[in-house]
């Protein structure tokens, strides 16, 4: 490969923690890698898993979920139903194949726009050495392939 | 048919300087549903929005996607645009392209990249919008202002004054908060006591102001125009109805030697006891922690010399709950321990003090009665050193942030010593002299000019004691030479910081704070006095470090917020809340444990006959607050999200 390997990463964001955060981050003019792509939702207790599979199978090498501090949600424990949640769901990973390091977990504040714009960066950087992210997707295929016919 | 209208904004060269606003355009114009997609420079501004509701009009327009700042700036503005225009409001949707892509990113070409994913995701998402109606929710004309200090007490009597009912919760036995420390205040050197015990006497008598003091807040539940506060008075020990404040008590106390809270420690006070005399209200409380009665069984002193059997000691705290509309914050600051500045001797020698040590000394009603006279012999010192920035515009022992009042309240300690010391010496080391405000510059050449204040620019590196006096070795910048002067008494001009349980309560309330614990506003500039959450309102230096006047300024300010809210009969609230559909509903209760607001009751369906068929789950729209838990709880996929349905989100992720 000659050109290095741009992943392609889908982010799953409370609003009034990681997306203020964010926000400070371009407030503050701070410059970070451009390959993570934001989804708005009110708080990490809106998270599915299923939205991270969608992501996965949709073509991202990598999710990041960000939501408030514990003790710090808007909506008082939504992020300790994703916390909890998302103990169960990474064994899942493990056990249906999807490294669990290909999905990552973090807390950032409003006032984070620091820790946002460095995380982002690490982010990219961990999936970048992970590499394209394709047996799921070629999975899927291959299942779908067969279903059709 | 889908027509989604997509404009992209320029934000002048915020956007167009990083992201090819013209590619952009093209590209999302051939995407599949897209009627129009156009770019401009500011569709913000009034033409901007007109072109987007002639756009809406022109094309019939059934969604519309605007590329520009965050939604945390417009969306209310374009949502309003859209509505004018005849479209439901909740069928516009902002990319953010601003602040997350333009401003963070170098490349112009991955930056476009970005922002045709972000706007094409956002199109997807707009696609499967429903028309949504705002909810309406009725409002408690009764408001919460947390803190008696000016700002508390400037916001309570805005809105009392305006015929509204407060609720004043002062946690300290008496109002007054910092300001009825000071001596006088800068510009003016008006006495703080005569401009804030009036107020205080005000606050305590209107008929619109219930005041509680002694008092905290144990938890606020609900939402803006119906929150539901619990308040907890600490017991007294004292009874409020028959005491008359006679003192008698205070008099009898055989415990003398307390350090007063009040004068800073510089002063004494007894076990039962009013903060200072002209407290508000002028009534006792017992200090548990010192009173011999409750260390030993024993004393009692005061019950003896009360004649109205007022003191009881088996008083509890006790629970008041209040239904509340707004509420304001002003819960103030606090100074900082100078103890990481361990060179300049802060609690070591007696004669190093601190800012509001030094108010406490100069105050008429102050244990010195005003005269400025050394902690540790009770002299009047000759020669006076104060070291600005204690603390702050220091990150590697202080905080990064210029507290803001200390410039001032050196130069007005300056004069103050000068005018009551008249043949004394002053030396100010400072960094900068940051003097903005009306009348302050002014205010800061007169301590140089009128009152011969030695101002040296330079940081001093340590203090010692030698020979009866306070050596300060520090250095003087614009000479380039080091200093060393003998005093008699330092004054660290000390940092303004949160109150050491912010954090704690920002979370009882549900407010957001910065990294120091300075409570956040909704935007920097253009909603300076709300918090995050509606119907929370800040005031004063819980907010960031402020002096008198910013600190009454933003308490009207705040005040006004709540009478806005208070004019109307009904609020409208945004309607992203959960919605169950019942014929799939399987009844498993998964939603209620994972509601944090018990907004999920359990409904009967009934037949004709009124037999049960089945219970299912039912949203109180009114207290549900649309976090979204327990979609994702729900096991039949019957609870959705109105706003954020699984179909918007999976539509956002495919379109990336």
């Amino acid at each position: 490969m000659s050109e290095p390997f741009e992943p392609k990463i889908v982010a799953f964001v409370c609003t009034y923690c990681t997306y203020a955060g964010a926000d400070l981050a371009g407030t503050s003019r701070l410059k970070y890698a451009p390959n993570v792509r934001t989804i708005r939702l009110p708080c990490t207790g809106r998270i599915s898993p299923m939205f991270i599979l969608k992501a996965l199978q949709k073509g991202a090498d990598g999710v990041l979920v960000s939501g408030c501090h514990p003790g710090d949600c808007h909506f008082t424990h939504g992020n300790y139903h994703a916390r909890r949640r998302w103990m169960v769901f990474r064994s899942l990973l493990d056990f249906i194949g999807i490294p669990p390091e290909r999905v990552k977990y973090s807390w950032i504040s409003a006032a984070e726009g620091v820790k946002f714009a460095e995380l982002i960066n690490s982010v990219t950087e961990d999936i970048r050495k992970l590499g394209p992210f394709d047996q799921y997707k070629e999975l899927i295929e291959e299942t779908e392939a067969e279903a059709t016919h | 048919m889908a027509k989604i209208g997509v404009f992209i904004c320029h934000c002048g060269e915020n956007i167009g300087a990083k992201v090819d606003c013209s590619r952009l355009a093209e590209a999302l114009g051939e995407h599949p549903g897209v009627a129009v997609s156009v770019e401009y420079k500011y569709f913000c501004s009034d033409p901007g929005q007109e072109s987007v509701k002639k756009a809406i009009r022109d094309n019939n327009l059934t969604g519309v996607v605007v590329a520009a700042c965050s939604p945390r700036m417009h969306e209310a503005t374009f949502r309003k645009a859209c509505a004018e225009a005849g479209l439901n409001p909740y069928q516009c949707e902002i990319a953010n392209i601003r602040e997350q892509c333009s401003w963070v990113h170098t490349d112009k070409d991955m930056a476009t990249e970005k922002a045709m994913d972000i706007t094409r995701s956002m199109v997807e998402k707009v696609k499967r919008n429903n028309n949504l109606q705002p909810i309406e929710v009725p409002v408690t004309r009764r408001a919460l202002v947390i803190g008696g200090g000016i700002a508390g007490i400037q916001a309570a009597l805005d809105i009392a004054n305006a015929g509204q009912e407060v609720v004043l919760v002062e946690r300290e036995p008496s109002l007054g908060g910092h300001m009825a420390q000071l001596s006088e205040t800068f510009p003016t050197l008006d006495c703080s006591q005569c401009i804030m015990t009036p107020r205080m006497v005000e606050a305590a008598q209107h008929p619109n102001i219930r005041l509680l003091t002694y008092a905290e807040i144990e938890s606020v539940d609900g939402y803006i125009g119906n929150f539901k506060v619990k308040v907890r008075m600490k017991s007294r020990c004292v009874d409020m109805n028959s005491c008359t404040g006679c003192g008698d008590c205070i008099t009898k106390c055989p415990l003398k030697k307390i350090p007063s809270e009040f004068d800073c420690g510089l002063g004494k006070r007894t076990a039962i006891y009013t903060p200072f005399a002209q407290s508000v209200p002028n009534k006792p409380v017992i200090d548990k922690a010192n009173c011999i009665y409750f260390k030993n069984g024993k004393c009692k002193i005061c019950t003896k010399s009360c004649q109205f059997n007022s003191i009881n000691f088996e008083m509890q705290d006790e629970f008041i709950e209040l239904e509340i509309g707004a509420i304001v914050v002003a819960t103030g600051f606090q100074v900082q321990n100078n103890a990481q500045y361990g060179e300049y001797g802060y609690g070591k020698y007696p004669d190093v003090i601190n800012g509001l040590q030094f108010e406490r000394l100069a105050s008429a009603s102050g244990p010195t009665a005003g005269k400025i006279l050394r902690p540790s012999d009770g002299k009047e010192p000759q020669t006076v050193v104060f070291i600005q920035c204690a603390g702050s515009r220091d990150p590697s022992k202080g905080v990064r942030y210029c507290s803001k009042i200390c410039c001032m309240y050196t130069a007005k300690h300056a004069m103050l010593y000068a005018h009551k010391v008249h043949d004394g010496k002053t030396h100010i080391f400072y960094m900068d002299i940051r003097a903005a405000g009306k009348g302050y510059d002014e205010f800061s050449r007169r301590a140089i000019e009128e009152d011969e204040a030695s101002y040296v620019r330079g940081r001093v590196s340590k203090v010692w004691q030698e020979n009866g006096k306070l050596m300060v070795r520090g250095v003087d910048t614009l000479l380039g030479k080091p200093v060393e002067i003998a005093a008699d008494m330092v004054v660290l001009a000390t940092t303004m910081i949160p109150q050491p349980d912010a954090k704690e309560f920002a979370k009882t309330i549900g407010i957001g704070y910065d990294e120091y614990g300075f409570y956040n506003e909704a935007h920097l500039k253009l909603r300076p006095v709300e918090s995050s959450t509606a119907g929370i309102f800040l005031a004063g230096a819980c907010q960031s470090p402020k002096d008198i006047p910013d600190s009454v300024a933003q308490a009207s300010a705040s005040a006004s917020k709540v009478l806005a809210l208070f004019s109307k009969d009904k609020l409208e609230r945004e309607p992203v809340i959960a919605i169950n559909n019942e014929a799939t509903c399987a009844g498993c209760w998964g939603c209620v444990l994972a509601c944090p607001y018990n907004a999920i009751e359990k409904k009967d369906i009934l037949d004709r006959s009124g037999r049960l068929i089945k219970r299912v789950a039912f949203v109180n729209p009114g207290l549900c607050q649309g976090c979204g838990t327990c979609v994702t709880f729900c096991r039949s996929n019957s609870i959705d999200l109105a706003g954020f349905t699984e179909k918007q989100i999976f539509a956002e992720v495919m379109g990336l």
